[in-house]
């Protein structure tokens, strides 16, 4: 059974329609990349799936079912986004542990201290954290904060906009590996977007190249890293991020 | 090489706390000549605060104390603000970070690009039009007299990045500030951009001072490189011979890096108990 699966997704912003026929697939315990330029609509991709982009046509599934246009809760349990920006995504008047229990009280979960301790935990921060403000912690912890939120259902599936772009390369670093070392230790299913490609050569199996609201081709990382991809746009996004990767 | 352009000494720049005055940038020296010299560092090595103050565009509280600091023999610590409004511009320009918060909104494109050349020069109207006309064609932008009359929204993020660096490089400066030019583009239109500066600079003969987190591309458009943490210089080395950086912060923060052909499984990461307090 596919993850995610995306069929004929055509998504508009009032008269404005961003995507043209989006027909994708991810499988189960699949890292999937989206990348492409800003304004290809790789974002609105990830948002019509979490139901922020509700105006769309087409089909969108996740783990098998069919989603709704509306708010689905059902969808919210098994799939979570984490937005790009941590200085922007988390309520500066809420505590750590008040953000990380609203999904539970939401939900009508029980439990909630000790689950919100060992998310904590999970996602590498000290338990000190967790009376604290987000303008008390750094970008990099921010990001954490945002990551454990989106865990705290329990998701199947994580859609990741962005994570570590507004991060320096350091915390980048850190962050990728959690990011990683989760998706092992829970079999989690990613999809991510980003413009920076040697991050979907660490952290992806496969990838969708995008180009003003339509796919141009999907590779794998193994044609990423060997720069064997076909699509001439793909040719040039390699040849851009090459050109800082390669120092002459 | 002759004398300098800009020589910093013992460069300071300390904030008022309430725990006592915090020093973010901690006693760096540099001297450039008609070069291009990047700083590198995490979000608060003080790498922006130094190209501030090179402008003197720290406001009170900030404090800013320096042995020496000169640009092409006018000792930058004693003007005033109106003579450092000469200078501003004239002779030393900066590029910022975002263009979408730098750039005024409710003026045309062209217009902002003439202020710059106005505040500066008194010219007839014609040839500042034909300047900034051609100003907009040297960044590469196609149709500049259309491009002249538009807002600041109504262009993207790669277009007002250029629009930016028409406007500073217009007045014909000495010397280019560039804050994190690029961190808010995207990797195609980074290179773009940086190309220009590049060419701008190396044909008209100026000075570069290139400020980003991005060690391979800073060492991609530098001569020299300076690496900056917590405040202090930890490394000076020729780009070229960046791989060859012997301090454990330099070498961490390359190592912490994505590579495109990535086979690693778990990235590197800095050991920053030393220094990340809370």
């Amino acid at each position: 059974m596919s993850a995610i699966s995306l069929s004929d997704l055509d998504i508009s912003y009032g008269e404005t329609q961003v995507t043209h026929g989006i027909t994708l697939d991810v499988a189960e315990g699949e890292s999937f990349a989206l990348v492409g330029e800003s304004g290809s609509g790789k974002s609105t991709v990830l948002r019509a799936i979490a139901g922020l982009a509700p105006d769309w046509t087409g089909k969108i599934s996740v783990l098998g079912k069919a989603r709704s246009h509306g708010v689905d809760r059902q969808v919210s349990r098994q799939c979570q986004m984490v937005f790009q920006d941590p200085y922007g995504s988390l309520h500066p008047r809420k505590t750590i542990d008040a953000i990380l229990s609203e999904p539970l009280a939401i939900h009508g979960l029980g439990n909630r201290g000790p689950r919100v301790e060992a998310m904590l935990a999970a996602v590498g921060l000290d338990r000190r954290f967790r009376f604290r403000f987000p303008h008390q912690l750094s970008g990099g912890q921010r990001q954490r904060v945002a990551i454990a939120r989106a865990l705290m259902l329990e998701p199947k599936v994580m859609l990741l906009d962005e994570p570590t772009s507004a991060l320096d390369v350091s915390v980048q670093a850190e962050i990728l590996n959690l990011l990683k070392r989760l998706r092992r230790e829970q079999g989690l299913t990613y999809l991510v977007v980003t413009h920076n490609l040697p991050v979907v050569a660490f952290l992806c199996d496969r990838l969708a190249v995008m180009r003003h609201g339509r796919v141009v081709e999907i590779a794998s990382a193994e044609q990423l890293k060997t720069g064997k991809l076909v699509a001439p746009y793909s040719l040039e996004l390699l040849a851009a991020s090459g050109a800082q990767v390669v120092p002459t | 090489m002759s004398s300098p352009l800009l020589d910093v000494q013992n460069l300071r720049v300390s904030f008022p706390s309430p725990k006592g005055p915090v020093e973010v940038v901690k006693g760096i020296s540099f001297t450039l000549g008609r070069e291009r010299l990047g700083i590198v560092g995490e979000s608060g090595s003080g790498k922006s605060m130094t190209g501030r103050s090179i402008l003197k565009l720290i406001r009170s509280p900030g404090k800013v104390t320096a042995d020496r600091m000169t640009f092409d023999g006018i000792d930058l610590l004693s003007q005033s603000e109106k003579q450092m409004r000469a200078i501003r511009g004239a002779r030393i320009s900066m590029v910022m970070q975002d263009p979408k918060f730098s750039l005024n909104p409710v003026m045309t494109v062209g217009e902002q690009i003439a202020e710059a050349l106005v505040t500066h020069a008194k010219l007839p109207r014609r040839e500042i039009n034909d300047r900034v006309l051609s100003m907009l064609e040297a960044v590469r932008i196609n149709d500049p007299a259309r491009v002249a009359k538009l807002y600041p929204h109504e262009v993207s993020g790669g277009m007002g990045q250029r629009v930016m660096i028409a406007m500073m490089l217009i007045p014909e400066p000495d010397l280019l500030i560039a804050d994190e030019p690029t961190s808010a583009l995207d990797v195609s239109v980074q290179a773009q951009v940086l190309d220009i500066i590049d060419d701008l600079v190396v044909t008209k003969g100026m000075g570069l001072i290139l400020i980003s987190h991005d060690l391979n591309l800073v060492s991609h458009y530098c001569d020299r490189i300076l690496v900056m943490n917590s405040g202090q210089v930890v490394e000076e080395c020729i780009a070229s011979e960046l791989s060859q950086a012997k301090h454990p912060y330099t070498r961490g923060l390359l190592a912490a890096m994505p590579r495109i052909d990535e086979t690693r499984d778990e990235l590197p990461v800095l050991d920053r108990t030393a220094w990340a307090g809370t």
